[in-house]
């Protein structure tokens, strides 16, 4: 059962951290908009 | 498709609990292997949705090359219509396939292969290097969980984690394959850059069918298919199956929707950080 488990959680740990990272990429780029609307 | 994104959302996040219910409690319990087989519910439709990623960054890296230069284009439409014919044809005739393959399943793979690059062709012709980039990119994303889920149901069931045989070795070499696509598209500035990652995405696309086939023609320790390849399953594991899969699917596409928007707002960010540094450095002087 725990092999089973395992599999699972990593599966979503892995999507999730996907998710993180694309969420990160976009806060970055909404400072860089705003940055630019400032000039 | 903004109105749709949280109805489709809410629809795929119900799919994913209900396949994970089905997967966890609801579907048979295997004989041999035990518990430990529900992995599989996880593990298949990760690596079914991989495949289909990979093709469609296949098929827009083609696309990308050919664009703009007629005679390839016209000859690319030509290959893509004759494979589909020749898929639904040939298998009646052509024996032995491999064994358990309906020539049914090899004729809609062509029909699919010519529906998804003519869809591409019609709905991204100006962005096919950008939903290249992002199907290679969630690809990747599924194939690393195929190749964590693997050992993990490998260790409980053969007693090792890992072994190099063809399914196991082709698939670490296809993963590494399309890392090394996203690091040349992340680490390289130049123009030629698109370019170079298309031809590096069709080579490195020949890797998918050598995965698909390779328990058919070599000897290996993965087991067969079940499903086109001859192998029995119980109705029950196979609608769990199928269900993951869809939920997989929906899943998918929201993340690379959300990710091909995320790719084009960084383009338009660059293409106006340079124009403003273009403007800087006209009116200094």
């Amino acid at each position: 059962m725990n092999y089973l488990y395992a599999a699972y959680i990593a599966t979503w740990v892995i999507h999730i951290g996907y998710l993180g990272h694309l969420l990160r990429s976009y806060s970055r780029l909404q400072d860089e908009v705003e940055e630019l609307k400032k000039k | 498709m903004k109105r749709a994104f949280p109805i489709l959302a809410i629809l795929t996040a119900g799919l994913l609990s209900w396949g994970l219910y089905a997967a966890l409690v609801s579907a048979p319990t295997e004989k041999t292997m035990g518990d430990v087989q529900r992995i599989f519910y996880y593990h298949v439709p990760s690596a079914w949705t991989a495949f289909l990623l990979f093709s469609i960054n296949f098929l827009a890296s083609v696309f990308y090359l050919v664009k703009g230069k007629p005679f390839a284009d016209r000859m690319v439409n030509a290959v893509v219509i004759l494979i589909a014919v020749a898929c639904c044809v040939i298998p009646f005739f052509v024996k032995p396939l491999p064994l358990g393959v309906e020539p049914g399943a090899v004729g809609s793979t062509g029909i699919g292969i010519a529906i998804l690059y003519f869809g591409i062709r019609k709905y991204f012709a100006e962005r096919a290097d950008v939903l290249a980039l992002v199907s290679a990119e969630v690809g990747v994303v599924f194939c690393t969980i195929v190749l964590v889920t693997g050992p993990l149901w490998a260790r409980p069931v053969w007693g090792i984690w890992w072994t190099w045989d063809m399914r196991l070795t082709s698939t670490l070499l296809l993963w590494l394959i399309y890392l090394s696509y996203l690091t040349l598209r992340r680490f390289s500035s130049s123009s030629q850059t698109p370019t170079l990652a298309a031809v590096l995405a069709v080579f490195g696309a020949l890797d998918v069918p050598l995965v698909y086939f390779s328990i058919w023609y070599f000897r290996t320790q993965h087991p067969q298919p079940v499903i086109g390849g001859g192998g029995s399953i119980d109705p029950r594991m196979l609608n769990v199956l199928l269900l993951n899969w869809l939920a997989f699917l929906c899943f998918a596409f929201l993340v690379c929707w959300s990710r091909y928007r995320l790719e084009i707002l960084r383009r338009d960010v660059d293409e106006a950080q340079a124009l403003e540094s273009l403007l800087a450095v006209g009116g200094g002087r």
